[in-house]
């Protein structure tokens, strides 16, 4: 089974001061750590276990500059078998739309049977790329995936719905699911594996390579653009307790206990 | 024609919630931009969805068909695209949902429509629409732009408070396209299954997030739950790891909860676990990052690592009760 897994490289914003930069549209990302998005990284495992199931291979697909090696080497240190990576200059800025429209293209060059990507990206928390790659290859999808199985030629995908109801559908290959977290126990990469994924080669494919144009990419070609990033106006703001853990148990116990809690 | 549009959303006999906030959102828009305000209805006999949609819309487009009994986003996108024959809208609502996000990106492919996703706010300001959502986890607010100003967007649920319209639009029956049968086929739904605790009873939830690092930490968590007589529970990412079964997860995907008392312990507060939670009716937070988006929806706040004030906590506790 030839299995392809969108796989994107993100900040890691968690525990971290989000900045907003000067242009007012983008944050400051030189004091940021990176890593691979963690609904992709279910969804590289799900592959490996499909691929160690049926046999295949798993290529690992992601736009960006050079950094974006390290996702892609880790990838392959878990299991995966080739990576790709797109990118031009030209991509910066480029929206859900154009993203999918680059990996689609990318498409063209590779056989597959199932496409797999994250169900969100942690940085945009878009949820828009894996349906608009599906709309533009024409097949079938299936979203928030929490559960595969396979039989000849037909993907039966469970579906996380609100409130824990899952949707069980059925399609027949080539489909693409977007995978939530929590599908598998993701694997960590052994030591041995991590040294070989050092050297082996990452294809990187150009916008001319992919046959684009500059005006169809980036902030040229998409139809939506952030205009500005702020943070989010409060309106009600936590009253925040001060002191040392002492300090701010004791008041929190007596306000637990005038609320008739204690 | 210009119309801003709404698709309503329904599962297994039931509107849901968001059809109505989109509608009431839809109705501002509307007015602003001199629009009609029309409400999509694609379903199987479903004739008393359409009256109920009809106080909150100028007019009702309903298609009855049986292969809409479940939602299947390539029938949707194929019954959506064939009502745009009639005239492109300039905006159409979807929910941010498990079904919205399931057909809005296809649609927009099919439709040739920019679509901006989980908006939690959305206006024209002269011919311009602009969006409003949320990026890396909460901490920041975006305002987006469409091309052309026109679009689908889908909106967070909850974002817009629901009000009577009282309007009486017209319903009008639109033909179900011919066409060939989807490829994806809808097999059955499974229920969650009930745990061993019912969290949504309980008055008093202690919440454990991200912020744990470890499953040997969750025991510190729970004598602080203990000690005030309450439950354990937990957002995502704990599930995720098989720390907690499922029963335990508050937030869009697990339950939704109103304790009189909920304290979340290491939970960043990302959308999808307040919005399980924000009904409580006092909500403590402790957490290390003083810009955690949870500290907006708490009533009182602890920034301090969890381990070195839940135990301190735990124990004035058990003195105060104990005495």
């Amino acid at each position: 089974m030839e299995i392809v897994v969108c796989v994107k490289r993100v900040p890691q914003t968690e525990e971290a001061e989000v900045i907003v930069d000067s242009s007012g549209a983008d944050i400051v990302k030189d004091r940021l750590t990176y890593d691979m998005n963690e609904s992709d990284v279910y969804a590289l495992e799900e592959a490996v276990l499909l691929k160690e199931k049926f046999g295949g291979t798993v290529t690992l697909v992601s736009i960006g500059p050079q950094e974006t090696d390290d996702v892609l080497r880790m990838g392959l240190a878990k299991g995966g078998d080739v990576a790709l990576r797109l990118w031009d200059p030209c991509f910066v800025h480029s929206d859900g739309y154009v993203t999918a429209s680059i990996l689609a293209r990318a498409m063209k060059e590779i056989s597959f049977d199932l496409v797999l990507t994250g169900c969100i990206a942690t940085d945009d928390g878009r949820s828009q790329v894996g349906g608009m790659l599906a709309g533009l290859l024409g097949i079938p999808h299936a979203s928030y995936v929490t559960r595969v199985e396979i039989e000849e030629r037909t993907v039966t995908a469970h579906s996380e719905l609100e409130a824990g109801l899952i949707q069980v559908n059925r399609m027949p290959m080539p489909a693409l699911l977007t995978i939530q977290t929590g599908i598998n126990e993701p694997r960590y990469a052994s030591l041995i594996s991590i040294k070989r994924a050092t050297s082996k080669e990452i294809r990187v494919l150009t916008m001319d390579d992919l046959g684009l144009e500059e005006a169809t990419v980036g902030g040229m070609g998409s139809t939506t653009r952030i205009m500005k990033l702020a943070p989010p106006e409060v309106g009600k703001r936590a009253e925040i307790l001060k002191g040392t853990p002492e300090q701010v148990s004791d008041t929190l116990t007596e306000i637990l206990k005038k609320k008739g809690m204690i | 024609m210009s119309a801003i549009s709404v698709l309503a959303e329904h599962r297994r006999g039931e509107l849901r919630d968001v059809t109505f906030e989109m509608l009431v959102r839809g109705r501002e828009l509307a007015e602003k931009r001199g629009a009609a305000l029309i409400a999509i209805l694609l379903g199987h006999q479903v004739d008393n969805f359409a009256q109920r949609l009809s106080e909150y819309a100028d007019r009702v487009i309903l298609v009855d068909h049986p292969d809409l009994i479940h939602f299947n986003p390539e029938i949707y996108r194929k019954v959506l695209t064939s009502l745009t024959k009639n005239g492109r809208p300039v905006l159409v609502l979807i929910g941010h949902t498990a079904f919205g996000v399931d057909v809005a990106p296809g649609l927009s492919v099919d439709l040739n429509l920019a679509l901006v996703t989980d908006c939690v706010d959305i206006r024209f300001e002269g011919d311009q629409l602009i969006a409003v959502r949320q990026m890396y986890g909460g901490k920041l607010n975006a305002e987006v732009s469409f091309a052309e100003g026109e679009g689908l967007a889908t909106i967070r649920p909850g974002s817009c408070a629901v009000r009577p319209l009282g309007l009486h639009g017209e319903i009008v029956k639109a033909d179900y396209p011919a066409g060939e049968p989807p490829r994806r086929e809808f097999v059955h739904y499974i229920e969650a299954p009930p745990g061993e605790v019912d969290i949504t009873q309980a008055d008093v939830i202690v919440a454990v997030g991200r912020g744990l690092k470890e499953k040997a930490n969750l025991s510190i968590v729970e004598e602080l739950a203990s000690s005030l007589g309450g439950v354990l529970a937990c957002s995502r990412p704990i599930v995720d790891a098989g720390w907690l079964p499922k029963d335990r997860q508050v937030g869009s995907s697990g339950k939704t909860v109103k304790p009189k008392l909920y304290i979340a312990v290491g939970i960043s507060g990302a959308f999808q676990h307040v919005t399980g939670m924000k009904g409580s009716d006092t909500i403590i937070a402790i957490n290390k990052d003083p810009n955690a988006p949870v500290f907006n929806e708490a009533d009182y706040g602890i920034v301090e690592d969890l381990f070195k004030v839940v135990p301190v906590l735990k124990g004035k506790i058990v003195e105060l009760r104990s005495s």
